[in-house]
């Protein structure tokens, strides 16, 4: 007789109790990412060869801030996920795989408030 | 389970075959390539964040970097970036409509694998023919 409630099965959670996150944030900022990036490309393209100040008037309108800040946080999620997932592939000492599942967290979020505090000084910023 | 026990667990088991066992096929390859792409652009954020960076710290570095950027060698990592984000993005579409349970047909996976390389080459060279000519 098994000791197991219905519970289990309804919750799918699986024994790391994350159930289907991973995967499914990685496709969510997928598809926000299929957006955002398009909208990345065009503005880069638009400002090839452009100065300072138009840059920066490009950059502080809000509908391109607020584009480029969502942009930032669903690709750091995006990257943080993938990078976790190569570095639980190849990286088999528990030490080293722990460490380096550290430094990605710490990677993504840096260059992510790296980026969010670049875009506020140019929409804020005198 | 008793059998396993009694001295046979020492013995050499098959392992399942890796990547080396198979003959080269697109979709492998771009399976591949989709996760190196991925790594690229994990790193390649730090141009993002870069760029963004000189814009907000003012005019003269933001020249600097600027040149960097429009340098041949900056133009060479800019257009790699471009293709990596394009293929990247093209394979990721190619895993959405498998995680709806279509696209599996062998010659489906060989299409699309072929149609992920040929429209990244087509996209990266759309958007630099854009940029150099606008």
């Amino acid at each position: 007789m098994s000791m197991r409630t219905p519970l289990k099965t309804v919750r799918h959670l699986g024994s790391a109790k994350e159930g289907t996150d991973h995967f499914w944030k990685q496709r969510v900022t997928a598809v926000a990412n299929i957006v955002l990036v398009t909208g990345l490309v065009w503005l880069v393209v638009s400002l090839v060869g452009a100065d300072h100040a138009t840059v920066k008037a490009a950059i502080s309108n809000p509908l391109v801030a607020l584009g480029l800040l969502m942009l930032v946080l669903s690709g750091i999620i995006h990257m943080r996920l993938g990078m976790q997932v190569i570095i639980e592939d190849y990286i088999h000492g528990e030490g080293s795989k722990i460490v380096l599942l550290m430094l990605n967290t710490f990677f993504t979020i840096v260059v992510g408030f790296a980026c969010v505090f670049a875009v506020l000084k140019l929409s804020f910023g005198a | 389970m008793a059998q396993a026990d009694s001295g046979q667990s020492v013995q050499e088991r098959p392992l399942s075959p890796h990547i080396q066992i198979y003959s080269n096929q697109i979709n492998m390859l771009m399976s591949i390539v989709h996760r190196i792409t991925g790594g690229a652009l994990y790193f390649g954020t730090l141009l993002l964040a870069w760029w963004l960076i000189a814009a907000a710290t003012g005019p003269s570095y933001f020249d600097f970097v600027s040149g960097l950027f429009g340098s041949i060698l900056g133009k060479i990592i800019l257009f790699g970036y471009t293709w990596a984000l394009m293929h990247h993005m093209l394979g990721g579409v190619r895993h959405l409509i498998w995680d709806t349970g279509r696209g599996f047909g062998l010659g489906t996976v060989r299409l699309f694998g072929w149609l992920s390389l040929f429209c990244s080459i087509i996209l990266t060279a759309a958007i630099w023919f854009v940029a150099t000519n606008a």
